[in-house]
């Protein structure tokens, strides 16, 4: 029976070489209290708990290969149907794969047991979005909406939790987020839907949502101006809608790509909706939460689809041949191959870094919130950490955002061309794959969005930090401490960028903000390749290959950067003359 | 009101993965070279159990008769919802034909006591005879529908029933209890549910537990062995994590009926049939490539 988990050999390598023990142990609580009982779900060690993660795993690369991939074409070609009465009706070969979803109880993949979740930690549920993404990118913007659920666990009251959280889990609901509005897409500070409460105190809401994905689901949490008097992000609170009469789908997207995705604009006609934490919280901290998961999500999507689309055209080169050979033995071919498959492991190491780092994060700040610890030096070093990983974590989540969606792009665009005049025809998969791909650097925040979030970690210390620590791994393999040199050379390079633009101000670190975040990106990334190759002889080509190409782009990116060449900003108007 | 149906799964070894080493030099099949896996048709009866009891409540019973290692697929009943798992497992049933088999099934659903429904696959993919389902519904005394597609009704101690006939359907009454083989169009098995595989994957049989014993503590005296197999069969047990298991005596076979003496399929002769492949030929996509092709397809007897 064929497995997308299980056939998947970097995947299956990164399982083990990222030892999931150590967050095992953290998102149990050091499995307390689960000795000896054994009764329930709860496992009982750290082995216990990464057996559940492989078989849980196992589970969703067996409905992806064999029940949701059979169905993506199907599912692209017809979509789903918006009815007269607002409501929206999914296509088939969709609910049919919600519905093995929710029969293997992976639709509350991440929340607590007491709910009726998995409980399982971010990094298994990134690894189970790629894995679902490979069959159907489209089926992950369900699937992957978790972390609506999450937010309602994170921040709600426990009425709400009660009421919603286990009907998530058995897959009863669906979830939406409704940030954007029409005017208000990448700036959300300007979110004008309002929330106002009726005489019996109940918040209503009213306005328009835009580009809502899976916006026909149950619950809908919507970001509202309660506050009208405050003109930014302060003035906007969360709630929570439910589908009803007075919520209603006027429009489906007709999109380039993911069309099994409902997208939506919602009418909201005074929709009764609950608060949802704290009023004016709703941006600044939960929304900012919830799309720090999201990215996330995104990222691994971006994974997902890019294997699919490196697959067909690896098999392609494989059994394809002209001048009497396999095209594959072509060197430009072979080339796009190679470079096709460094790039997917490449992004992968980046994406499960980040997400081990948001458990460690997510752990960590559960344990100081809910039980913390009287020891003052524990407690200490747990609040030090606790900064540590923030920090990284606001450099790595828009780093491997744009760097898998960039990646993706790319492997989905060589694939196709692998594939010639059949890639472009609809008969292979690949034309899907890259109009699939092609959302990935747009929604949950652009790339150039991404580099924006990014460049501050760049150049606040945060990579600094990371690379320190990094380069405290020896090598006493020639070769691995000769790449960690090398790595070491570009890191300095970085550094001088860095030191170059903070020179310069603001609108500079802007407009070089993506090289930074490349360079920066090449040496973090290199470093986790090293790490990879230090305990699998194959990645060692794949490390050295990749360090080897890298660094001499990181080099040129950076003369370019400590040019000083303002042009772009300077001679705007020339380069791009007015338009009347 | 609820049904409950008992589903007889059975462990084969995986025909559609062979291998060059599936078969001995002497002609029998090579079980180590195979891996087993759960026979594919009973999923879709376990399928078609677990739908009935989710439309109109009551249990599900799984039952397995083969060796030790045949808990492997009474567990993932376990993950995918069955309620009650029972290994019928004894040295004596070895080598058991379709008649014998059935003997002992029909045996084992007695014990059971009370049903309303059996299911069974349409056939293994092993031995490929489709047999077992219709000879325990003989022994049984209850009505079969084999080949089925849909159950279409269930009321009144009654089912309305459509089965396949090859090349059209036909739709039965039957009153319950009643025996069912199922076709693998008739539903989409579901998958193994990821809370349940957390809870049963650590379900066993006495067996197991005596094999995990003996092979954690080689060096204990029987006494010691013999304490800690009852504490680990309790320890299962009140955790409704034992699968039952039970032997000739407990469903009181006649032995004269079970293994080689109740078998009286003889085999003929095996043939061991490999096939080489010798190259290949390029046939060009034109008239007369093709021409040529079908000419020598003709002249080797492979088209008449």
């Amino acid at each position: 029976m064929a497995n997308f988990f299980k056939d998947n050999e970097d995947i299956q390598f990164l399982f083990e070489h990222l030892d999931l023990r150590e967050i095992a142990t953290a998102q149990e609580d050091g499995f307390v209290g689960h000795e000896g009982t054994g009764a329930g779900e709860a496992p009982t060690d750290a082995d216990d708990a990464v057996d559940n993660y492989r078989r849980i795993l196992a589970i969703v690369g067996d409905l992806a290969a064999n029940t949701v991939a059979p169905a993506a074409e199907a599912v692209d070609h017809e979509g789903n149907r918006l009815n007269d009465d607002g409501t929206v009706t999914l296509n088939a070969d969709m609910r049919n794969s919600l519905k093995a979803l929710a029969q293997a109880d992976l639709m509350g993949f991440t929340l607590p047991r007491r709910f009726g979740g998995l409980n399982c930690p971010n990094l298994v549920y990134a690894m189970a979005i790629e894995i679902i993404s490979r069959a159907d990118a489209s089926l992950m913007n369900i699937f992957g909406l978790q972390g609506i659920a999450e937010t309602i666990n994170a921040f709600a009251d426990p009425t709400i939790k009660d009421e919603y959280l286990p009907r998530f889990a058995r897959g009863e609901l669906t979830g939406a987020m409704a940030l954007t509005e029409p005017d208000a897409g990448s700036d959300l500070q300007s979110v004008s839907l309002r929330a106002w409460q009726d005489t019996d105190g109940c918040w209503r809401l009213n306005g328009v949502k835009r580009f809502i994905t899976n916006g026909c689901g149950d619950v809908v949490l919507t970001l509202a101006r309660s506050e009208p008097e405050l003109k930014d992000g302060r003035g906007l609170s969360l709630f929570l809608a439910e589908r009803g009469p007075r919520l209603k789908v006027r429009r489906l997207e007709n999109k380039l790509g993911l069309h099994g995705s409902p997208t939506c604009e919602l009418v909201y006609d005074d929709v009764p909706a609950k608060l949802i934490g704290e009023r004016q919280l709703g941006l600044i901290r939960y929304v900012v939460s919830l799309m720090n998961g999201a990215r996330i999500g995104v990222a691994a999507q971006a994974l997902g689809i890019a294997e699919a689309a490196f697959r067909v055209a690896r098999k392609y080169a494989h059994s394809r041949r002209q001048f009497g050979v396999a095209i594959e033995r072509l060197p430009a071919v072979a080339e796009m191959i190679v470079e096709m498959r460094i790039a997917i492991e490449a992004a992968r190491a980046l994406v499960y870094e980040t997400s081990r780092f948001c458990d460690l994060e997510q752990n960590n700040h559960r344990v100081l919130e809910i039980d913390p610890p009287t020891d003052a030096d524990e407690l200490k070093r747990r609040k030090n950490d606790a900064r540590t990983y923030k920090r990284l974590n606001g450099l790595l989540t828009p780093m491997c955002k744009y760097y898998a969606s960039e990646m993706s792009m790319r492997v989905a665009n060589d694939a196709l061309q692998v594939l010639g005049g059949s890639g472009y025809m609809k008969d292979y998969p690949i034309e899907r794959h890259l109009r699939d791909a092609r959302i990935t650097n747009i929604y949950e925040g652009t790339s150039q969005l991404q580099i924006v979030a990014a460049v501050r970690g760049v150049c606040g210390g945060a990579f600094e930090k990371f690379v320190d620590e990094l380069e405290t791994r020896e090598y006493l393999d020639k070769d691995l401490h000769a790449l960690k040199t090398a790595l070491a050379a570009g890191r300095v390079s970085v550094a001088a960028g860095i030191a170059f633009v903070k020179a310069q101000g603001g609108d500079y670190m802007d407009l070089y903000g993506r090289k930074l975040v490349d360079g920066a990106a090449a040496v973090l990334v290199g470093h986790l390749l090293l790490r990879q190759a230090a305990a699998n002889d194959r990645k060692r080509l794949v490390a050295r290959r990749f360090i080897h190409t890298h660094l001499p782009t990181l080099e040129r990116d950076m003369t370019l950067l400590r040019s000083g060449d303002r042009s772009v900003l300077a001679e705007f108007a020339q380069f791009a003359p007015a338009i009347s | 009101m609820g049904y409950h149906s008992v589903v007889c799964v059975k462990q084969v070894p995986d025909t559609a993965n062979i291998t060059g080493e599936a078969m001995k030099a002497d002609g029998t099949v090579n079980r180590a070279a195979l891996p087993t896996v759960f026979n594919p048709d009973d999923l879709h009866a376990l399928e078609a159990a677990l739908d009935i009891r989710e439309r109109f409540g009551g249990a599900v019973t799984a039952v397995s008769m083969g060796p030790l290692a045949a808990a492997e697929v009474l567990r993932e009943c376990l993950c995918r919802g069955a309620d009650r798992a029972i290994l019928i497992n004894d040295r004596r049933a070895a080598a058991s034909d379709t008649l014998a088999t059935s003997y002992i099934l029909s045996r084992a659903v007695t014990k059971i006591g009370s049903f309303d429904l059996i299911f069974c696959g349409r056939q293994a993919i092993d031995g490929d005879t489709a047999q077992v389902g219709p000879q325990l519904a003989e022994k049984l005394g209850i009505a079969q529908v084999t080949y089925t597609e849909r159950l279409l009704e269930l009321h009144d101690g009654a089912a309305r029933v459509r089965r396949s006939v090859g090349n059209g359907w036909e739709v039965l009454d039957v009153r319950l209890p009643m025996l069912l083989t199922i076709l693998d169009t008739a539903n989409r098995p579901r998958p193994s549910a990821a809370r349940r595989v957390m809870r049963f994957k650590r379900a066993r049989t006495a067996g197991e537990v005596k094999r995990e014993v003996e092979a954690s503590q080689p060096g204990a005296s029987p006494g010691d062995r013999e304490c800690e197999y009852a504490a680990g069969l309790e320890s299962l047990k009140m955790r409704g994590l034992l699968i039952e298991q039970w032997d000739l005596d407990d469903i009181r076979a006649e032995l004269q009926w079970c293994g080689i003496s109740g078998s009286p399929t003889k085999v003929y002769r095996v043939q061991s049939i490999v096939l080489t492949k010798e190259g290949f030929k390029e046939v060009q996509a034109t008239e007369e490539g093709i021409r040529t092709m079908v000419h020598e397809l003709i002249v080797e007897h492979t088209l008449s």
